[in-house]
């Protein structure tokens, strides 16, 4: 244990996500030794963090303005809709450049584990969206574990009789990878979701 | 298939330790508390990922260690594979095989398998269902590895789904809104899927082991009675009278279920749907989890699934629980022991097993088991182990192994390992 306000700046530093003890005292300790304008900049950062950035009020992603960037985007098709759990998934599928559509972030997945219903997700916002009859497809993108495939059930469940398109990513082998090195469970969803050929 | 190296950093009682082992029989000798079973644990956790002692793997880390390393050369077929898994405390454990990496550590299962007598053995006839429900679940990872994470996801449904029964009765007895029941239905169908694989796999299991069981008992018992297996399913329980044959019966066929899903492509293609009546069994899943509906938002827990089974042992025609001797009771956990050794020794494997591969023949354990049993059994059950591709035997004094398992004998005194002959 240190004194008074190292001590507290470790254990602020400890309750993040991905720090330990032992990660939390050498930050600590890396700050204590700092220059100043470094520490300070740090500081306004977080601030800033705080006091700007906000959820767009269509898709939940975060922006500093009302709505985020990509929904602002005139070129962005308002025909698709990807639905993803969180901000970094619309970062991991932008980073595709593959997809010309919009997003919408759930902010999570149901878990009754951590009390997440669908009342706690996002759902009756993508419902709003989906009422005004433009949109046509819906791409589900959450997470390809228990939650996620439950979360994508729920959805799909309630928007396929809309009439509206939807459709599940594959999963499957990943791309640049030997097949024999992929594990049981991916091969043997990648054959249960094998496409014909029409050559 | 053999062992043929174990070496140990920090695992358990042990700092470090190398042990030479060969085919054919193996003892291990020392008092108790010097480490033996510490040793055959650390095989065991290379077949199975697991302990069969505790549930965690932080009680395998040598006190005041940061993480342990199992090391074990297995050799099958005479191609040896070195396989290498670092148990760290609170983070997710590595493997490596023959010194590269693998992505998950589950990747080594199957590499190594071993079939292990304990004196906790007892439990699977006299205790409770789970034990045996583990007995079943253990095996079917050494007979298809893909089971492994169907049982996984099974656990993590069958808990989401349990939280949230228990949240929807608290807001049916006016706590809290209407609940979240509208997801039931999803949770619903995750736990139907995954559960009837897990259904599946072990009434096939069943009807693979039986034939092997009741020979086994046989031998064991010196001839006594005829012993035999079946599944009780609590589907069975939840059906209405006269509804749906039970599932003790015959396996349905194993083309049963092709022409769904994947658009006219064959089903018989994917391992999921050549399980016998998977199909039938998700439908059945559902169907009992909409009746019990009411029932299960009241209690709070899934009343129907593989998790409420149970394997049936039966001596003649009276269930060996409750009716059996010390001695029949002994006889029937040897026979289910010996009769996973078989099945996993059969040269082609069971009917809906593609991939077998040859020499799959596991590695014996008996773990301080003949000290439990009468003179009788221990010589019968020495004379069918001693066979055995490898076969390790721990024994706190030299005369607790039988004579016709004379072999290697390595002393185990303080953490310290001495070959003797």
């Amino acid at each position: 244990m240190y004194e008074g306000a190292v001590q507290d700046l470790i254990d602020e530093l400890g309750r993040l996500p991905g720090v330990g003890p032992k990660s939390a005292q050498r930050i600590a300790f890396h700050l204590l030794s700092a220059d100043p304008t470094d520490v300070r900049r740090l500081v306004d950062a977080l601030i800033e963090v705080k006091a700007r950035v906000r959820f767009c009020d269509i898709c939940g992603n975060v922006t500093q303005e009302d709505q985020c960037r990509i929904c602002r985007d005139p070129r962005r098709s308002a025909t698709v809709i990807c639905v993803v759990e969180e901000p970094k998934d619309v970062v991991a599928v932008e980073r595709t450049r593959e997809f010309r559509g919009r997003y919408h972030v759930l902010g999570g997945a149901i878990n009754p584990i951590a009390g997440v219903g669908p009342d706690d997700l996002r759902i009756k916002e993508l419902l709003t969206r989906l009422a005004s009859g433009e949109v046509t497809e819906v791409i589900l993108a959450t997470d390809p574990n228990v939650e996620g495939e439950a979360t994508s059930t729920y959805l799909a469940r309630m928007l396929v009789p809309l009439g509206l398109t939807v459709s599940r990513l594959a999963s499957g082998l990943p791309v640049g990878g030997d097949l024999e090195y992929a594990d049981e469970v991916t091969l043997g969803r990648a054959f249960e979701g094998r496409r014909r050929i029409n050559a | 298939m053999y062992v043929s190296h174990l070496s140990l950093a920090d695992f358990r009682s042990y700092e470090t330790v190398d042990l030479e082992l060969d085919r054919g029989v193996t003892s291990l000798v020392g008092p108790n508390g010097q480490g033996k079973t510490n040793l055959v644990e650390a095989l065991l956790y290379v077949a199975t990922l697991g302990s069969h002692r505790v549930p965690s793997d932080a009680a395998l880390i040598r006190s005041g260690a940061d993480r342990a390393v199992v090391r074990a050369r297995v050799v099958r077929d005479d191609r040896s594979r070195l396989v290498e898994i670092e148990i760290t405390n609170g983070k997710a454990n590595r493997a490596r095989i023959n010194r590269s990496p693998v992505p998950r550590v589950r990747d080594v299962l199957g590499i190594l398998r071993t079939v292990m007598f304990a004196p906790e053995d007892l439990a699977l006839v006299k205790g409770d269902p789970d034990g045996r429900r583990r007995f079943l679940d253990e095996l079917a990872v050494l007979v298809t590895p893909r089971m492994a994470g169907v049982q996984g996801d099974y656990d993590r449904i069958l808990r989401q789904r349990s939280a949230l029964l228990k949240s929807a009765g608290a807001a049916m007895r006016g706590s809290r809104g209407a609940g979240d029941l509208r997801t039931l239905d999803v949770w619903d169908a995750k736990l139907a899927e995954t559960g009837a694989q897990i259904i599946a796999a072990r009434q096939a299991l069943i009807g693979a082991l039986h034939p092997h069981v009741a020979g086994a008992y046989e031998q064991v018992s010196g001839g006594q009675g005829a012993a035999r297996i079946t599944y009780k399913s609590s589907l069975d329980a939840a059906a209405p009278v006269d509804e749906n044959p039970p599932l003790a019966g015959a396996p349905a066929s194993y083309s049963e279920g092709a022409g769904d899903a994947t658009g006219g492509l064959d089903q018989l293609a994917t391992g999921r749907s050549v399980m016998p009546g998977v199909h039938l069994l998700e439908a059945r899943l559902m169907d009992a989890m909409g009746r019990l509906r009411t029932k299960e938002i009241e209690r709070g827990v899934c009343l129907v699934g593989p998790h409420r089974d149970d394997l049936v042992l039966e001596l003649g025609d009276l269930p060996a629980k409750g009716y059996a001797s010390h001695g029949e009771s002994w006889s029937l956990a040897l026979a289910l022991r010996l009769a996973s050794y078989r099945l996993l020794t059969e040269a082609d494997g069971p009917e809906w097993v593609t991939d077998w591969g040859i020499d799959g023949e596991p590695v014996l354990v008996l773990d301080d088991v003949f000290a439990e049993l009468d003179s009788r059994r221990r010589d019968r059950l020495a004379d069918l182990v001693s066979k055995a591709g490898q076969v390790i035997v721990t024994a706190a004094v030299p005369s607790d192994v039988p004579e016709q398992l004379e072999g290697a004998r390595i002393d185990v005194m303080g953490g310290q390992v001495t070959r003797v002959l």
